[in-house]
């Protein structure tokens, strides 16, 4: 199974997400991740997939599909140009007054933010590639991970050519 | 100009030709009912939904156009379901105007509701749930829009019974802008050459065509090329129609039921043109063994098709009506001496479908259902339109019954939807008033929508129905029959039901045949009369469909039978 980052541009109107979700399940695609957010357009949405795939021609047939809906517009392989990938995470850890000092040494190893901090536990925030997250949360588990928020994947393609030009 | 939702809907589909529309009223859609009432919209009322959308359904099969329904919110809108599937496998255009509770009651699990855009988004092309009335022109335009263009298919307009009432000034668009979508599939004219210089480099080429063909009105086309190419033909089952039955070189159709000619020709070829169709498990057999020797060209309007279930060596993406003019030029415009070339091929083509025809063995009085079609198809002028329901009888009809024309032969392939056949043949006459229409259904199917005799009935709808009567859902036993020791588990339909009778109650004439000599001596003063008639008629149980091709096996690994 190969991993892809797809940045799928769709038309920003109710019912988008069904259509695209509705899709994905009916096909039997292997998603990994979904996220969805505003653009520089207003009239715009982009949901960024990350799908697993057994060969190319799979790939392909995931694009095609999702190339029928209407509403969407433009759908790039963010995998196969130059890109930054990112995701972020929240993490929730269970500290106490002994090991918060050990927690924190973490956080700034991995450069992450604490963001929240109560008697009994920390929160944590960390913005890197997906293996740098699963680091960090392999090392949290130590601790006693309370709950986990990950965005999924998503990805920017570098230079100056927006995903609607490509 | 001012007016309702309601008046606008029916003014935007007089604006986009629509002389028919196949519904049911309800609670939802009273006032769209009562423009129709005031406008006096033509419109054909079904005794449930699900004969509405495959009445649209045969309606739209038989003349080109998107056929168009009503239905109101909750139930009657879940009542189309089976039909958008039937539509959308098989690309048939259809919009279909659902009523929506009102704004505020929206997603309160109100009375009749249900979310009629979450069920149909796998099944239909587009859909839109409409919740202002302002909305409402610019989406019934771009409904029909999408619907008809490109790889055509259903699409569902949800609107909210509040917006019927709501009075705006209302304005057609001229115009639709869809950023995600184009009409116009225009492709590579080297993907064109590309097919020559294979044609160039073959000796066994062999066209295999399917619904495409019809969809974009290129029947003419194909055969020009073919009989350019002086080279064998075969189809799918939705093909039928696109080569005429008597074209010289034409193996009929292929796949499980298919002709021994066309399967082992597709095995045996070493190029294969495919042309608007999308290789269904039921056309390709063991698929990793499908056209062994052959190059693989595909024809195709959506991307997503190609090298979807076949890998194509070559693809000409691309709306048929583009492509096959082009190459039916360049074709003319070249030099070679194609049919010269491929003579023996096409001589030994002809000689296979000379080896074993679709056949049956006479079996003293009874009516064999091969003998029953093949004599109603000698009985049909070339302008009539056949529709079958699914199973057996189906697949029969597409064996004996010849057809000349594309939408000339109506049949539920992809989905095999039982109790397609009695509506969508009602609105193939609807839309064809000119044309014969005759069902051939089993005693299974039939009852699946047997409440629509009523509205043939009531509007004399000129359908000639004609029941292969087994006492068995047909194809279901054979396949108990052949794979699970005979077990005919929950099959036989040894029951009361009187057919005659059944269609007599709804007010359409009645009549049984039963013995051989009663398909010369009383079927075609049946068939002759005027007005919706029904014709059962007894067949053996223990008929199959032969040939076969079983499940996972190789086309050439068909069951012929005793012939």
């Amino acid at each position: 199974m190969k991993k892809y980052l797809l940045a799928v541009l769709v038309d920003n109107k109710p019912g988008v997400l069904t259509h695209v979700s509705g899709l994905i399940s009916r096909r039997a695609f292997n998603i990994e991740s979904i996220s969805a957010g505003y653009t520089e357009e207003p009239d715009v949405t982009r949901i960024n997939i990350a799908v697993s795939v057994e060969s190319e021609n799979e790939l392909d047939q995931v694009i095609n599909q999702l190339s029928k809906l209407i509403d969407v517009i433009k759908i790039v392989n963010l995998s196969e140009v130059d890109s930054i990938e990112r995701e972020l995470v929240l993490i929730k850890v269970a500290a106490t007054k002994a090991n918060r000092a050990d927690i924190i040494n973490v956080v700034n190893i991995f450069r992450a933010n604490i963001v929240d901090v109560t008697p009994e536990d920390v929160v944590i925030e960390l913005t890197g590639a997906q293996d740098k997250i699963d680091a960090l949360c392999e090392v949290m588990k130590e601790y006693g991970i309370i709950e986990i928020a990950r965005t999924g994947a998503m990805a920017i393609s570098r230079g100056p050519v927006p995903v609607k030009d490509m | 100009m001012k007016m309702n939702g309601a008046q606008a809907v029916l003014t935007s589909l007089k604006k986009e030709g629509v002389d028919m529309v196949f519904g049911y009223p309800g609670g939802a859609v009273l006032t769209l009912y009562d423009a129709v009432y005031k406008m006096n919209f033509p419109h054909t009322l079904t005794r449930h939904e699900q004969g509405a959308v495959h009445a649209a359904d045969g309606y739209a099969r038989a003349t080109g156009k998107v056929g168009v329904v009503f239905a109101t919110s909750g139930p009657g809108a879940t009542n189309l379901i089976t039909g958008i599937a039937t539509a959308c496998t098989d690309s048939v255009p259809l919009v279909c105007i659902t009523g929506q509770v009102a704004n505020p009651y929206i997603g309160k699990d109100s009375f009749q509701e249900a979310d009629i855009c979450g069920i149909t988004t796998p099944i239909t092309k587009h859909n839109y749930l409409v919740k202002d009335v302002h909305d409402l022109p610019r989406v019934i335009k771009e409904a029909f829009y999408i619907a008809r263009t490109g790889r055509p298919g259903p699409v569902v307009i949800d609107v909210a019974k509040d917006v019927f009432d709501a009075r705006f000034d209302y304005e057609y668009p001229e115009t639709v802008s869809l950023r995600g979508y184009k009409g116009e599939n225009i492709g590579q004219e080297a993907d064109i050459d590309r097919v020559i210089e294979a044609l160039r480099k073959a000796r066994k080429p062999l066209v295999f065509t399917g619904g495409g063909v019809t969809i974009s009105n290129t029947a003419e086309e194909l055969r020009a090329i073919i009989k350019r190419l002086g080279i064998p033909s075969t189809s799918t089952l939705l093909g039928l129609g696109t080569i005429p039955a008597d074209m010289e070189g034409y193996l009929e159709f292929a796949g499980m039921h298919g002709s021994y000619a066309a399967n082992m020709a597709i095995q045996q070829c070493d190029l294969l043109l495919c042309i608007g169709m999308r290789f269904s498990d039921r056309v390709t057999g063991k698929v990793t063994e499908f056209a062994p020797h052959a190059k693989i060209v595909h024809f195709e309007i959506d991307p997503a098709e190609v090298n979807k279930n076949v890998p194509a060596d070559i693809s000409v993406l691309g709306d048929l009506s583009w492509s096959l003019p082009l190459l039916r030029q360049k074709l003319e415009a070249a030099d070679d001496d194609f049919p010269a070339r491929f003579a023996p091929w096409l001589e030994h083509a002809a000689a296979m479908t000379k080896e074993h025809p679709f056949g049956y063995q006479e079996e003293g009085d009874l009516i064999k259902p091969g003998a029953l079609i093949a004599k109603i198809s000698q009985l049909s002028d070339k302008d009539t339109i056949a529709v079958t329901d699914v199973g057996q009888h189906q697949m029969w009809a597409a064996q004996f019954f010849k057809t000349y024309k594309p939408r000339h032969f109506l049949t539920s392939g992809g989905q095999g939807t039982m109790g397609y056949g009695l509506p969508a043949a009602m609105g193939a006459k609807i839309g064809c008033p000119e044309s014969r229409v005759v069902l051939f259904t089993g005693d299974g199917s039939i009852m699946m929508n047997c409440q629509e005799f009523s509205t043939i009935a009531d509007n004399d709808i000129d359908v000639k129905v004609v029941v292969v009567h087994n006492c068995i859902l047909g194809m279901v036993g054979q396949w108990q029959r052949l794979f699970y020791n005979h077990h005919y588990s929950q099959s036989e339909l040894k029951g009361k039901t009187d057919l005659v009778k059944l269609a007599e109650a709804m007010g359409v004439k009645g009549y049984r045949l039963t013995k051989k000599q009663e398909l010369t001596t009383r079927l075609p003063e049946i068939l002759a009369q005027p007005g919706p008639v029904l014709v059962d008629v007894l067949i053996p149980e223990e008929e199959d469909v032969l040939p076969m091709v079983p499940g996972g096996k190789r086309l050439d690994q068909m069951v012929l039978g005793t012939l």
